[in-house]
């Protein structure tokens, strides 16, 4: 089972979220940080990890001998990754999509493939929490293959909790596709509205059940609450404006340290979540 | 020889445009014959990502010696390199005037990029 964790706006606690989810699932769960342009899941476990796993896409590589330069290959590349100058290619990895579109256009069986390296996946624990995390190579800004080598190490015993990216972009929709039921974890500020309704309109199109987290909650969430209600979204969980809450975080304690008393209302979510009615079976 | 003018039109008595791979033509002066032909690079305005690359495959495939341009990103001027094209930078506002100080000798040429890769 896939539980994801979105938002839409950054900065609203999403990280927060999925710790707190995966601690309170224990051995059930794990955590996967599908934000892998900036993960931070790990920076709350006093943990190194035990495992490295190299994710590789494959690209092509070009075979001047058998090239007849008709630049076939360049024209058939979207994504503008090949340059063509007569039987002299220029390629740039980090434009290729590794559709492997140019090794069918190529007549003369010119172009092959190699594994280049995107990134790694990297493994942990602590805490109790299981924790899998995708970390992109400096300089290569493709976010979508790292996620979903990510989600192939899905377990099918295991609840896997996904710490997914902000906004609605490729990264946010690689993450949240396929989940059993996404939590979406907001602020009631206007821009945490704002970015509410685009979430829920990308999990509308995806066809993908959602429920609602309102952090930072005070006395003007009646905002966030109207919309819920409007769309049919469940409020799921309030946690409350706290400066407790805040300090504990910024220095790197999680949700069920620095608020131990809402651990229930936690425990009350993963059920409702996992056990309850939420997600069709 | 023959000098690619980055142009907002189709000949250089128009505005020059500063981008080198989103620029919506090329102008293609050739010194000896004293002659210019537009290529066009519409299919690079609207690219997501590459537009520089593919803009420095067309400008020599027009068989273009040199560039003259406003800026010039990291992977066009990787292209144009491997394809023997020098570029110029000039700050001139039409192809004309870019074209008068190239004959004067007074346009730098650039030994890398100016300025940063847009997407990557």
């Amino acid at each position: 089972m896939r539980i994801a964790v979105a938002s839409g706006k950054g900065g609203t606690g999403k990280t927060t979220v999925a710790l707190a989810l995966a601690e309170v699932l224990g051995p059930r769960g794990r955590l996967l940080d599908c934000d892998v342009e900036e993960p931070n899941c790990h920076l709350f476990l006093d943990s190194v990890p035990v495992r490295s796993e190299a994710v590789e896409v494959p690209v092509p590589e070009f075979d001047p001998e058998r090239c007849i330069g008709c630049g076939a290959c360049a024209r058939s590349c979207n994504f503008h990754a090949i340059a063509a100058l007569g039987k002299r290619m220029l390629f740039f990895p980090e434009l290729c999509h590794s559709c492997g579109g140019c090794g069918l256009a190529c007549k003369a069986g010119a172009v092959t493939e190699r594994m280049h390296g995107i990134g790694r996946l990297e493994y942990r624990a602590a805490a109790g929490i299981e924790l899998v995390t995708g970390v992109m190579n400096v300089g290569h800004p493709m976010a979508v293959p790292v996620i979903r080598r990510l989600k192939e190490r899905t377990l099918s015993d295991r609840i896997d909790v996904l710490d997914c990216p902000p906004g609605t972009a490729c990264p946010m929709v690689a993450a949240v596709r396929g989940a059993d039921f996404v939590l979406l974890v907001t602020e009631p500020t206007v821009f945490g509205l704002h970015d509410l309704e685009l979430a829920c309109d990308t999990l509308e199109k995806l066809r993908l059940r959602s429920g609602v987290v309102i952090n930072r909650a005070d006395d003007n969430c009646g905002g966030v609450e109207q919309f819920c209600r409007a769309r049919g979204i469940p409020v799921l969980m309030r946690i409350p404006f706290s400066r407790r809450i805040a300090e504990g975080y910024s220095s790197g304690k999680r949700l069920t340290e620095c608020a131990p008393e809402l651990r229930k209302e936690l425990e009350a979510l993963s059920a409702l979540i996992c056990e309850g009615e939420l997600v069709e079976r | 020889m023959k000098i690619a003018f980055t142009s907002r039109g189709r000949s250089l008595d128009v505005l020059l445009d500063g981008r080198f791979g989103r620029t919506p033509f090329f102008v293609v002066h050739d010194t000896v014959s004293g002659e210019t032909a537009a290529v066009e690079n519409v299919q690079n305005l609207n690219a997501a990502q590459g537009a520089g690359i593919q803009a420095a495959v067309t400008v020599a495939n027009a068989g273009a010696e040199a560039v003259v341009t406003g800026h010039c990103g990291p992977k066009a001027f990787q292209v144009l390199q491997a394809a023997g094209i020098k570029v110029y930078q000039t700050g001139a506002l039409t192809g004309e005037e870019a074209l008068r100080q190239f004959e004067a000798g007074a346009l730098r040429q650039l030994d890398a990029a100016d300025v940063e890769g847009h997407w990557a």
